[in-house]
């Protein structure tokens, strides 16, 4: 046996997107010594594909805009599911955090005054994105790799190297998190291009490793959303809330087959685009749901004036929550009235003039140049439903990040909370952000306060190499490439936008042989650079998650955000009490109920009595 | 609309590697990385692979097809005969893991070597004012996805191995170019461009320009502002012929 | 580590060679015509209607044709086989060699370095310009100034030219300055020296408006370089064929 690599530091992140790299930078500067894990190379993040923007109230497009605004279209958004405590720290801090970054060295696009100019977005009340172009994911992720790289350069000079307190391990994939007794000690995985096995001690980590998209066909979800920082805290024992709302974005590509499920931004919306169906009507108008009916412009002039004059109008219904949209743009090609490949017509080509269009939303005019051959400044786009965000995720104590896990932290999309049962555009830049840094504060607390570290058995490494290499011990298994595209299947087709009972009884069904099978995978070749070895790895936590979200939505008897039960079809206010927890049990997971902490009451005298009333129950109005 | 397409893939390693012929089904819209997955799920499981976001915005899927570098995952098919035999092979500038993998480390020393923003010191956050005409020319350079093409493409570095050094590339000259044209950086990075970047190697001939699949205008609004800006410190005659008179260094 | 081992000099299935090639003969056949019209020391002159070629202009030294020599003649008569244009022909040429367009097609066409992008260069050492002789090219802009003055008095005989009348020769002559202006004015140190060196481009309107401007042309300006440099070509041969009576100007007034 080949010896093992082994690092030690103060503070892990696993997952160098957005919310890994902030919470990064922030252990860093409270002298934590730190690593960066990640998948991918250095800067690739899945956290590049966001386009719209960041979402703060900054108020400087309208100066009416403040952080109490944005926690109401928060919750609104989140249909009130959401941790209210998360809802309003993001509300609070997100300007700062954007602000923070300016000081990194971002760009963002101006005000004629030359603050940072804000746009509209779905579910927003007033322009509160901050965005460079259709680009501000890269933006972001550039600029945090840049500061780290900042750091990099100050211990240089100060000690000589560049990692001598911040480091980032690229190409690396962690397979399980080791413990001592209750604690966190450390990681264990392997070097995607050698294969070689590598410990890393430390006593605290940070999951920051994004979402679960890949369990689904249709995706607008990178390889590395495997749901790995998901399966890492189950099997630590951390539990997971709210892992039956998934959102369906409602606008991705449709065709060519190849690139189904890639993101069409919510900006071209935001900017004009109108959806139409196959008889050229706008559509949305039928679909507006009776909570939002005083928001919502119910004709189309009236919609046409708002883009002009938002003040006496109310908005378009394109620009409804994504949860409401992805449903209707569904509804529209069952009833026939689709595109002929199988969505809608997002048409921005006769709302705005060609040479607009190519300024606001370049990648996009260039993504459907390139890949589909439509030239989106003359042509509408077809457009659908593509699986893009889990709500759900470790449930962190929001204050910290802190899990239930002493020394395990989770921030971005891998926790959960923070947007209830369906979140808004822009609020996911801005949730990485802030939850980012009070993830890496927290950790660097827990750590500084600690009086002895953790230790690493040696069993647990034993245990965590015989896992990883399972795979190649076994001969006339099933190839994992299989076993993935089944699995996608199953979860579009039985747990995707709309579900029923039955539907999700027999996805768990499938889901248990598939388990099954994944026991006996047999993987070619050598541990170096390995594809197929990667994915039998990936698949293990992948399926462990699915079978959460399966278990969940099977559970939750009515409709809500980014759960729409086609047997449940309403809201019921007392659902809204109850967050449902998944835990690792035995070789699965179990879900139990749980009550959901009741809103602060001054942060509840933020909204009308009248509209509490939509969501909440008698008695916790009385 | 699919038919059996003919592939040569480069397989090997540092110790060595050969183009290996592959026939593999290509369905209508499908891009050359489509057909990489489909030959590694069908044909060659352990073919090395780097992708990630396979929409153009990530810049992992840097290879060279028929010798020219590009994007794999923005190469549609269809602009290849059927009856055509299509080369895919690794980025040749940096050295070979494994497949169409390279080790890109070459960039992450020379990004590490650009000194970062330098923001003036009397601005607190939220304080930054910026007029978009200022901010414009930055931006473009910040449109890069960092794939590497530009870095792979340029022969100061490609055909000159020992180059490497002395030169950091289009890719981090266009930083310093980016940084220099911040409307906030307080930083003087001209002397830096041409001594410590060697922008003098760069002799504008355009690839890294050519190649870019963002279509930034490397050498048009990156090097060669930042070459006369060089000019306005270093080469005025005047000036030149002041420091030779009076030996100032 | 090693880099992955391809022999091929290069992978391409295009007819990468082709666009150097066109680039070298072009260059090539330009530059002989040029030497000949240089030394040919002849025909540069139609005294009837005041046409004075490009190539010799301003014509500064005593054997120039006294009516051709529109800023007198400052310089003696040149020795030997030296003809009149060899006084501007250095700023010209100058200009040309080192601008930034003419620098890619002539890098890539006549020293392969490198021949086509992606296709291996077949020297062993390289070092751009970093050192003598290649590090003048920084001096494109001082030569961008001469080409300015170049350019004004090729305006002043273009228009001076018009006192006896309009012809074919008058109009070649105008579209030749407003292609050489085009080109000059597109040239990077120009936009450089515009607009291009401010910080803050807010500050400057009119300097700021000065540089969208040249960067429009500047986008054409390969283009440009070609058909200045083919148009000066041509307007020097009607000159050339009116002056030697090969064939007469046609006239439209006079």
């Amino acid at each position: 046996m080949p010896e093992l690599e082994r690092h030690s530091f103060d503070v892990l992140v696993i997952g160098a997107g957005g919310a890994g790299l902030r919470a990064a930078i922030e252990a860093r500067e409270h002298g934590m010594r730190t690593a960066v894990l990640c998948k991918s190379l250095f800067g690739k993040a899945h956290t590049v594909m966001a386009e719209g923007g960041i979402a703060a109230a900054m108020g400087n497009v309208n100066s009416s805009d403040n952080w109490q605004v944005h926690f109401r279209d928060t919750m609104r958004g989140g249909k009130f599911l959401n941790n209210w405590r998360m809802a309003e720290l993001h509300a609070q801090e997100a300007p700062q955090r954007v602000w923070e970054l300016e000081t990194y060295g971002a760009l963002f696009d101006r005000t004629k005054d030359g603050r940072i100019s804000q746009r509209n977005f779905g579910g927003h009340e007033y322009p509160r994105l901050a965005h460079v172009g259709d680009r501000t994911g890269l933006e972001l992720i550039r600029t945090l790799q840049q500061k780290i790289v900042s750091l990099q350069q100050e211990d240089h000079k100060e000690f000589g190297d560049y990692e001598e307190r911040l480091r980032v391990f690229q190409e690396f994939t962690v397979t399980d998190l080791v413990k001592d007794g209750d604690r966190i000690a450390g990681a264990f995985g392997y070097w995607r291009e050698s294969g070689r096995f590598v410990l890393f001690e430390a006593p605290a980590v940070i999951l920051a490793t994004g979402g679960i998209g890949k369990s689904f066909k249709v995706t607008s979800n990178s390889w590395e959303y495997t749901g790995d920082g998901h399966a890492l805290a189950l099997r630590a024992g951390a539990s997971l809330i709210n892992m039956e709302f998934i959102q369906f974005h409602p606008t991705g590509m449709v065709w060519p087959p190849s690139v189904k499920g890639i993101l069409v931004t919510e900006s071209v919306r935001g900017d004009g685009g109108v959806l139409r169906n196959s008889d050229g009507k706008r559509f949305m108008f039928d679909y507006i749901p009776e909570v939002f009916k005083d928001k919502y412009a119910d004709n189309e002039e009236e919609a046409d004036r708002w883009y002009t004059d938002q003040a006496n109008n109310r908005r378009p219904p394109e620009l409804l929550p994504r949860d409401e949209v992805a449903r209707a743009i569904n509804s529209e090609v069952k009833a026939g009235r689709g595109s002929p490949h199988g969505g809608v017509f997002l048409d921005v080509s006769t709302r705005l003039p060609a040479e607009e269009i190519r300024r606001r939303l370049p990648s996009m005019h260039h993504q459907f140049k390139e890949l589909a051959d439509v030239d989106i400044t003359a042509q509408p786009m077809e457009v659908g439903p593509t699986c893009h965000y889990v709500m759900g995720g470790v449930e962190v104590d929001p204050d910290t990040g802190s899990s239930s896990v002493a020394g395990l932290y989770a921030a971005g999309e891998v926790s959960g909370g923070m947007h209830g049962s369906n979140r808004l555009g822009g609020n996911s830049l801005s949730d990485l952000l802030v939850f980012g840094r009070r993830a890496g504060a927290g950790a660097a607390e827990y750590v500084r306060a600690m009086t002895d570290r953790p230790v690493v058995s040696e069993e647990s490494v034993t245990e965590a190499r015989a896992t990883a290499l399972k795979p190649f011990q076994q001969e006339g298994g099933e190839n994992p490439y299989t076993l993935h595209m089944e699995l996608q299947q199953s979860m579009n087709d039985l747990v995707g936008i709309i579900r029923r009972a039955g539907e999700m009884e027999e996805a768990l069904q499938r889901l248990e042989k598939l388990k099954e099978r994944a026991q006996s995978l047999t993987v070619e070749g050598h541990q170096q650079f390995n594809p197929g070895w990667h994915l039998a790895l990936d698949l293990r936590n992948m399926l462990l998650v699915s079978e959460c979200v399966a278990k969940a939505a099977l559970l939750r008897t009515e409709s809500r955000g980014g759960h729409t039960r086609d047997d449940y079809p309403s809201m019921d206010a007392e659902w809204r009490r109850k967050l449902l927890v998944c835990t690792a049990s035995g070789d699965g997971v179990a879900v139990e109920e749980k009550p959901q902490i009741p809103i602060r009451s001054d942060l509840l005298d933020l909204f009308d009595r009248t509209e509490l009333e939509k969501y909440l129950t008698a008695e916790e109005l009385s | 609309m699919s038919y059996q397409g003919k592939f040569r893939v480069w397989r090997g390693d540092d110790s060595g590697g050969a183009l290996e012929d592959f026939t593999v089904e290509v369905n209508e819209g499908e891009v050359v990385l489509d057909i990489i997955h489909r030959l590694q799920a069908t044909q060659a499981p352990d073919l090395a692979v780097r992708w990630n976001c396979k929409a153009g915005k990530c810049g992992s899927c840097s290879a060279e097809i028929n010798g020219r570098p590009r994007l794999m995952c923005m190469t549609r098919m269809s602009v290849f005969e059927e009856s055509e035999t299509i080369t895919v092979t690794p980025m040749r500038t940096f050295p070979i893991i494994r497949d169409l993998v390279t080790d890109v480390s070459f960039n992450y020393t020379k990004a590490r070597e650009v000194p970062s923003f330098a923001p003036p010191k009397d601005l607190a956050p939220g304080e930054y004012r910026m007029q978009q005409v200022d901010v414009e020319r930055s931006q473009e350079f910040r449109k890069c996805i960092e794939c590497f093409l530009c870095q792979n493409t340029c022969h100061v570095v490609r055909d000159h191995e020992e180059n490497k050094e002395a030169f950091s590339g289009p890719r981090f000259l266009m930083r310093v170019a980016e940084l220099e044209m911040h409307p906030l950086d307080t930083a003087d990075r001209v002397d830096q461009a041409q001594d410590e970047h060697g922008l003098g190697y760069c002799n504008i001939t355009k690839c890294c320009s050519e190649v870019c699949p963002e279509h930034i205008h490397i050498t048009d609004n990156a090097l060669i502002p930042m070459k006369e800006r060089v000019a306005d410190r270093k080469y005025d005659p005047v000036v030149w012929l002041g420091n030779k008179l009076f030996r100032r260094s | 580590m090693a880099r992955a081992e391809i022999a091929a000099r290069t992978l391409r299935t295009d007819r990468w060679w082709l666009p150097p090639l066109t680039t070298f003969v072009g260059l090539l056949l330009i530059s002989i015509y040029a030497a000949f019209r240089t030394f040919q020391g002849d025909f540069y002159w139609v005294d009837q209607y005041h046409y004075l070629t490009p190539m010799y202009s301003p014509c500064l030294s005593e054997e120039c044709l006294p009516a051709a020599s529109h800023f007198g003649q400052p310089l003696p008569a040149l020795p030997g086989f030296l003809t009149p244009p060899v006084v501007i022909i250095p700023f010209l040429l100058g200009f040309r060699i080192t601008c930034y367009y003419y620098r890619k097609a002539y890098y890539r066409a006549a020293w392969a370095s490198p021949p086509a992008c992606a296709v291996a260069e077949p020297h062993s050492k390289y070092t751009g310009e970093t050192r003598f002789p290649l590090i003048a090219q920084n001096l494109h802009r001082y030569f961008f100034y001469a080409a300015s003055i170049l350019l004004l008095i090729n305006i002043y005989d273009a228009i001076v030219a018009f006192g006896t009348g309009v012809g074919l020769g008058n109009i070649i002559l105008l579209v030749n300055v407003g292609l050489l202006a085009a080109y000059t004015l597109s040239c990077h140190s120009c936009r450089h020296i515009a607009g291009g060196r401010l910080k803050h481009f807010s500050k400057h309107p009119v300097r700021y408006w000065m540089w969208t401007q040249i960067s429009k042309l500047n986008n054409r300006h390969m283009l440009l370089a070609w058909t200045s440099l083919i148009f000066v070509c041509l307007t020097d041969l009607y000159v050339a064929l009116v002056a030697s009576g090969t064939i007469s100007d046609l006239r439209f007034i006079n």
